[in-house]
C-alpha cells in the first residue's frame, strides 16, 4: 500500500522527492509540503521512508496481513551505517525493534572514481556499449579479453 | 547616523492613533492565534496525537525531566531554529525571526516611550529599529529568491504566487517600506507613499494570521516538545530505537553489528546527505 506523509512533521526538503524512483513524491504548490501524487503506482521500496529526514513518511500496509492500527516503522541511519525497523502490532503484544548494518564500508568509498578515468575515445563513444562494458568485453578496441590477460582467476562459487 | 521616523509622523497622527493601531494589531494576531487554533483544529489534533503517544509509552517521564525538556526546546529549536537540516535556510530563518522580534520590539519602544519629538529617542533603539527591519529584509529576500523550496523542483518563477506566500512576502513588505519610509524622510508624497504601503503591509501580516503562516511560533514551539516528550517517554511515535552501537548488550542481541561494523562501529559519513537534495 501506498506511502503517506505526515503534514505536521514534512519540512518540505526535497529528499523523498529525489529519491523516489516512481517520481511519484511530489512538493504541494501550495502547503510546500511533500506528497504522493499517484499511490495506485507506489510500490512501497520505503525509500522515500528511509530518506526523509523527519520521519515524515509512514506506509499503509495491506488490510489483509497488516490491520489498521498497526505499525512499520523505519530509521535508516547512515553515519551510524544501521538500519532499524520496529513493528507493532494492533493490540501492542507484538513489538519488536529490530537492527542491522547497511554497509560495512563509508559512504562513497567503493564509488569508482569516475574523474580520474581516461575520457572515453571517439570510437568508445560512437558504440553501442555502456561506459564500463569495453573493460571486460572490449570489442571496439585490442583482441578478445580473457581471464589471464584481465588478471582474473576462476573461483568456485560466485564471486563479485 | 539614524532617526527616529516616528517623530515626523506626530505632526500628523497623534500618539494615541499610533498607539491604538499597534494594541489593534496585538489583538488580531492573539484573536487570529486562537481563530486559527479553532479552524484547523491543530490544537484537537495535537492533544489527541499526544494522548495516543501517552498510551505507547514505555515510562513515566518525571517533572524535572520535562522541564530540562522544555528548556532544552527553548535553547535549540526555538532560539537557535535547530530543526532545520539545510543550513541555509537555518541561518535565513534567524536572521528573519531575530530582525522581526528586534523590529517589533523597538517600534513599540518607540511608539509608546518617544512618540513625538519632543522625547528624544536613545540611538541605540532607533538603530535597533533599522537593523532589525535590514534583518528581515537579507533573510527573507534570501529566502525568497533562492531557497524556497519548489524553485528547483517545479521550475517556477520567483514571481509566482500563492497563498502560502501571504507571511512572508507581508512581513518582507513591511519591513521593506519601512526602511524606505524611514529613508526618504522629508521627501514628500513618495515619503507617504512608502508610509501607506508600510502600514497596509503590517496590517495585512497581523491581520491575516487564519490565512498565513503567522501562528508557526506559537505551535512550533509545542510540537518540538512534544516530539522530545515521546522520545523521553519510548513511545518514539513507533519509530525504532537505534540505541548506542558500543553497548555490549545492544551486540549480543543484534550480532550482525559486531560482526560486520566492529566492536566500535565507526562514523560511516554522510551518506545521502553528502549532497542537498536538488535534482528533482
Amino acid at each position: 500500500m501506498p506511502t503517506f506523509v505526515y503534514m505536521t512533521r514534512c519540512d518540505g526538503c526535497g529528499h523523498c522527492v529525489d529519491i523516489c524512483p516512481s517520481d511519484i513524491m511530489h512538493i504541494d504548490k501550495t502547503t510546500r509540503r511533500a506528497y504522493n501524487i499517484e499511490p495506485n503506482m507506489c510500490w512501497e521500496c520505503y525509500s522515500c521512508v528511509k530518506a526523509c529526514p523527519q520521519n515524515a513518511i509512514d506506509v499503509r500496509g495491506y488490510a489483509d496481513f497488516a490491520p489498521l492500527g498497526h505499525s512499520v516503522r523505519v530509521i535508516r541511519d547512515e553515519e551510524k551505517g544501521v538500519i532499524a525497523w520496529r513493528i507493532k502490532s494492533r493490540n501492542g503484544e507484538t513489538d519488536m525493534n529490530l537492527l542491522a548494518p547497511i554497509t560495512t564500508k563509508p559512504w562513497g568509498t567503493a564509488i569508482p572514481k569516475l574523474a580520474d578515468a581516461p575520457e572515453p575515445s571517439q570510437e568508445m563513444r560512437d558504440s553501442q556499449l555502456l561506459y564500463s562494458e569495453p573493460k571486460y568485453i572490449r570489442m571496439d578496441d585490442g583482441d578478445i579479453h580473457t581471464l589471464k590477460s584481465n588478471g582474473l582467476k576462476m573461483k568456485a562459487g560466485v564471486a563479485y | 547616523m539614524f532617526t527616529n521616523p516616528f517623530h515626523d509622523l506626530s505632526g500628523f497622527l497623534t500618539p494615541a492613533v499610533m498607539q491604538t493601531y499597534v494594541v489593534l494589531m496585538f489583538l488580531a494576531v492573539v484573536g487570529g492565534t486562537i481563530i486559527d487554533v479553532i479552524h484547523k483544529k491543530s490544537g484537537k489534533y495535537f492533544f489527541e496525537n499526544a494522548q495516543k503517544a501517552l498510551k505507547s509509552a514505555k515510562r513515566t517521564v518525571p517533572g524535572g525531566e520535562k522541564v530540562s525538556l522544555a528548556i532544552s526546546t527553548v535553547a535549540n529549536e526555538v532560539l537557535t531554529s535547530s530543526e532545520f537540516c539545510n543550513p541555509d535556510r537555518r541561518k535565513s530563518h534567524l536572521l528573519t525571526m531575530y530582525g522581526f522580534i528586534i523590529f517589533v520590539v523597538t517600534t513599540v519602544m518607540l511608539i509608546f516611550s518617544y512618540p513625538t519629538p519632543a522625547e528624544a529617542a536613545p540611538g541605540i533603539v532607533v538603530a535597533l529599529w533599522h537593523i532589525g527591519a535590514l534583518m528581515v529584509c537579507v533573510g527573507g529576500y534570501w529566502f525568497w529568491f533562492f531557497i524556497r523550496v519548489d524553485l528547483n523542483s517545479e521550475g517556477n518563477p520567483w514571481y509566482r504566487l500563492v497563498r502560502a506566500d501571504l507571511f512572508v512576502l507581508s512581513l518582507l513588505m513591511t519591513t521593506t517600506f519601512a526602511l524606505l519610509w524611514s529613508i526618504t524622510q522629508g521627501a514628500g508624497v513618495l515619503n507617504l507613499l512608502f508610509f501607506v504601503i508600510f502600514i497596509a503591509a503590517a496590517t495585512n501580516l497581523f491581520c491575516t494570521v487564519l490565512w498565513s503562516k503567522f501562528a508557526h511560533m506559537f505551535f512550533k514551539p509545542a510540537a518540538a516538545y512534544q516530539k522530545k516528550l515521546t522520545k523521553a517517554d519510548g513511545s518514539q511515535e513507533n519509530l525504532p530505537d537505534l540505541g548506542d552501537l558500543n553497548d555490549p548488550a545492544l551486540q549480543a542481541k543484534f550480532p550482525d553489528i559486531p560482526t560486520y561494523l566492529g566492536e566500535k562501529p565507526p562514523n560511516m559519513g554522510l551518506g545521502i546527505k553528502r549532497e542537498s537534495p536538488n535534482h528533482y
